[in-house]
């Protein structure tokens, strides 16, 4: 009796710590895998070659990735720079001015957002944002655009990236205790003043934190980009014009990548790319959130 | 500021009542005062005089509506959004809850103190200057001036001189608090409020603090919460027992710790010793 | 002074509160323009019927194939995902409860692994894929997808059973108990509301998902019948429906994506109301 409890003790044992221990190791074996196939490119080509090289064409073994990457962070720091002041704004209007029941509204409405999958945002963007884009945006700025563009992709991305970042600042910012708030009140200050000063000010470092890992999943969100933002290789500096972001790379031409030498290792080596530098920013933010929360 | 000292010069018919009735002069003057949150009556009908420049200790069991009662002060209770206070309040010549007076300024008029320290997430020297700052002060030397005035009167100045500009959350638990208490100074408030300032702190920087109150207390009305018996005795010149929302027995500390005229206070003395 | 500091307070106090009001309009804006465009080409066939001849000229037929895929491919995916997911997440809280330096190491490295994006799951899955010589499949998918959505079981369900009192474990090893039957006998007990709520998120996460799938489970206009048959799942036929020049079609694909999105809707709140009604019994 005693032994087979024993015996089930073990193996339930070890199944928790070899499951554990899986999930841990995940990110390791996805960045030797992806290494290993991306392996035949990185012994024909250096690495600051094909990071800074524009010149794209796999079918004469040129991969030159700088068009990709100027167009993932194009499209990035655009969704940033709409959803960044949004989010910043909601979130202190939720911890610190919001009615419960306002609150109570505002719990679902931010796990739905969050929930709606990426093709459901593509299918919005082609419906919305692009024909907005094309016929009110460009005409504004006195230019012309199909609508497939960086800006299209970064209005979509934004929105996307809002709930993310919108959540871990909630829970920033009701991490600052209440008797600091009363003590900067207690000293004359405005309520406001007292947000300005303590909750935004205090909360520093969970700010930026969020921010960057806001700033990571818009780097590597794929399907509702891609969608929208035209696909064609070029590096521009016009919003209304297409552009190329790295997953969409990934995803658009896996159907092709093993007829064409090279092909699909260079598809690996992007996603390589992709999870090396969101993985970085990642443990760099992460760790000054959990720095500040164990304070 | 022009419009504190012009509230000061009108005295309200309340005050002049208030001033026939009592010997020692009024700080505050609480009337019919009840705090209510939804399915719980939290103060019950308070009515309360706190002399001037004197330490008044409210005591009482946790729960009782010590802390409420300090925070109805000066309108903390605000923040409170499901709270529903009602009755006069009288500071300083003016209803602090029915007044039209910035709340801002009403509130520098009272230091707070909490029950653990909060330093502002800046350094030690804006830590001390920001309700300066508040009051619209810009003169960098009066600041200055002000900031070591204040640091040497809770007896911190030697001790952070010369890491003024390092974050006030480096100091240990017990200079901090110190370090609110200056902070509170510096706006020159008339009276202090306390809430179980010691509690958190071990018994050095507690008798640092208190023997602080002792040194202050003849230029401020100190409104001290605390449970601990024996530091009501060392500190208190008025001792307001609370029960259960209800002022159940004041007086001086002579009188009423060794005649309790009822039982629930002799009970909480049987307990705190 | 006084005064710009007021309207300064005032100024903000409103673009905050605009802020806040402006993602409902906007989650509002998206609900609507999903199935307006979608109720219009919704019809019985849609979610009866597996694409017919012709079906991708405007013929007839519906996406019941892709329906079908990606509750399978959901499905079986949370399920490995359970599996792995829960005894980690018991590991976590009842063996290593008392050395928290490595508890807060383990949970730091759980929340960064959130951050991988879907496609590179996808990458590594196709690579794991040819590596193993399997097809684009049901099981490639689901593999694939499980991996995606592991993280999301573990910490969700984590974050749960951390809120258990450490007291409620000892007084059981107390009476005997190893750790381990501590774990699914007690913790999980306490902590199944919350594992519910996580298996829905993972769920969720996982009928949505496109760019794993995208690589590794192929697409068919088939109902898989097997673990090694491709299988087509509800986001990519929303997505390749959408890029057909066929406006019928793509009709097809707004039909879809209100599919999708109800479907999705369904799950977003019954995962709410659950943690919110277990929240209340659930011993603190």
């Amino acid at each position: 009796m005693l032994s087979k409890r024993k015996i089930s003790d073990r193996i339930s044992n070890g199944w928790m710590i070899a499951a554990l221990v899986c999930i841990l190791l995940l990110p390791v074996i996805i960045g030797v895998a992806l290494y290993f196939k991306s392996a035949p490119l990185l012994s024909e080509h250096t690495l600051g070659e094909l990071i800074t090289s524009s010149n794209w064409h796999p079918n004469k073994g040129n991969f030159g990735f700088w068009p990709f990457i100027t167009s993932s962070m194009y499209v990035t720091l655009l969704s940033f720079v709409f959803a960044a002041p949004v989010c910043l704004l909601a979130g202190i209007y939720l911890t610190q001015f919001a009615s419960k029941k306002l609150i109570d509204i505002m719990h679902p409405v931010i796990d739905i957002l969050a929930g709606l999958p990426s093709v459901i945002y593509g299918v919005w963007g082609v419906l919305i944002v692009v024909p907005f884009t094309a016929n009110v945006l460009a005409p504004l700025f006195n230019t012309e655009s199909s609508g497939y563009s960086i800006l299209s992709g970064g209005i979509v991305l934004a929105i996307m990236c809002i709930p993310y970042m919108l959540n871990m600042l909630i829970e920033i910012f009701n991490t600052v205790p209440r008797g600091l708030q009363e003590a900067s009140l207690s000293l004359g200050a405005s309520y406001w003043e007292s947000v300005k000063h303590v909750v935004i000010r205090g909360s520093y470092p969970g700010i930026i934190s969020s921010f960057g890992l806001g700033l990571a999943k818009a780097f590597g969100e794929t399907l509702a980009v891609m969608m929208v933002v035209g696909n064609m290789v070029q590096a521009t500096a016009n919003p209304f014009k297409a552009g190329y972001p790295l997953p969409a790379l990934i995803a658009n031409n896996y159907g092709e990548m093993l007829s064409i030498p090279m092909y699909d290792s260079a598809l690996m080596f992007a996603a390589l790319l992709l999870l090396v530098i969101i993985l970085l920013i990642n443990l760099v933010f992460r760790y000054f959130i959990h720095k500040t929360q164990q304070r | 500021m022009e419009l504190v000292q012009a509230k000061v010069m009108t005295p309200s018919p309340l005050k002049a009542t208030r001033h026939e009735k009592a010997s020692v002069p009024s700080a505050i003057s609480i009337k019919n005062l009840d705090v209510h949150a939804p399915g719980h009556h939290i103060l019950k009908n308070i009515n309360l005089e706190i002399p001037k420049n004197k330490v008044t200790v409210l005591l009482g069991p946790s729960g009782c509506g010590k802390t409420t009662l300090l925070k109805s002060l000066n309108r903390l209770t605000d923040l409170y959004k499901e709270l529903n206070v009602t009755g006069t309040i009288n500071i300083d010549g003016d209803d602090i809850l029915n007044t039209r007076q910035n709340v801002a300024d009403l509130r520098q008029k009272m230091g707070l103190l909490s029950q653990r320290p909060y330093p502002l997430p800046m350094s030690i020297y804006k830590n001390v200057a920001y309700g300066l700052r508040l009051k619209g002060i810009k003169d960098k030397k009066l600041i200055a001036h002000n900031i070591e005035k204040n640091l040497r009167e809770v007896g911190l100045w030697d001790e952070v001189k010369d890491r003024l500009n390092t974050p006030a959350n480096n100091l240990s638990i017990g200079q901090q608090q110190r370090l609110c208490l200056a902070r509170g100074l510096a706006v020159k408030p008339l009276i202090i409020l306390a809430d179980e300032p010691t509690s958190a702190l071990d018994p050095m920087s507690s008798s640092t603090i208190e023997k602080l109150f002792r040194e202050i207390k003849s230029h401020y009305t100190i409104v001290l919460v605390t449970h601990i018996l024996r530091q009501a005795k060392r500190l208190a010149d008025n001792v307001v027992f609370m029960y259960y929302g209800e002022i159940i027995e004041q007086g001086a500390p002579d009188d009423i710790f060794k005649n309790p005229k009822t039982e629930k206070l002799r009970q909480y003395m049987l307990e705190g010793n | 002074m006084k005064q710009a500091k007021l309207i300064e307070e005032k100024i903000f106090k409103s673009l905050s509160g605009i802020a806040t009001y402006s993602l409902i309009a906007i989650l509002a804006f998206i609900i609507v323009v999903i199935f307006v465009k979608g109720f219009n080409a919704l019809s019985f066939d849609m979610i009866t019927k597996t694409p017919k001849g012709g079906y991708y000229y405007g013929g007839e037929g519906g996406v019941l194939n892709a329906i079908i895929g990606s509750l399978y491919i959901a499905l079986g995916a949370t399920l490995i995902a359970v599996l792995i997911g829960v005894p980690a997440a018991l590991f976590i809280n009842v063996h290593l409860v008392r050395h928290k330096k490595t508890q807060t190491t383990v949970r730091y490295f759980l929340d960064a692994l959130w951050g991988i994006p879907s496609i590179v799951y996808g990458a590594f899955g196709f690579t794991l894929m040819l590596y193993l010589g399997m097809n684009a499949s049901l099981l490639a998918g689901i593999i694939t997808v499980a991996l995606l959505i592991a993280p999301i079981v573990v910490r969700t369900f984590d974050e749960v059973l951390s809120k258990i009192p450490i007291g409620m474990q000892e007084s059981v090893l107390a009476m005997g108990s190893t750790k381990t039957e501590t774990a699914f006998k007690i913790m999980l007990k306490q902590g199944f509301p919350g594992l519910i709520t996580a298996i829905l998120l993972a769920f969720g996460r996982g009928i949505g998902d496109a760019a794993s799938v995208l690589f590794t489970a192929g697409y068919t206009d088939l109902i898989p019948v097997n673990l090694d048959e491709p299988a087509a799942t509800l986001p990519l036929a929303i997505f390749f429906q959408l890029s057909s020049p066929i406006p019928e079609v793509r009709e097809r694909a707004y039909a879809a994506a209100a599919i999708l999105t109800i479907i999705i809707l369904i799950i977003s709140l019954s995962a709410r109301a659950l943690s919110r009604r277990y929240s209340k019994t659930i011993i603190k």
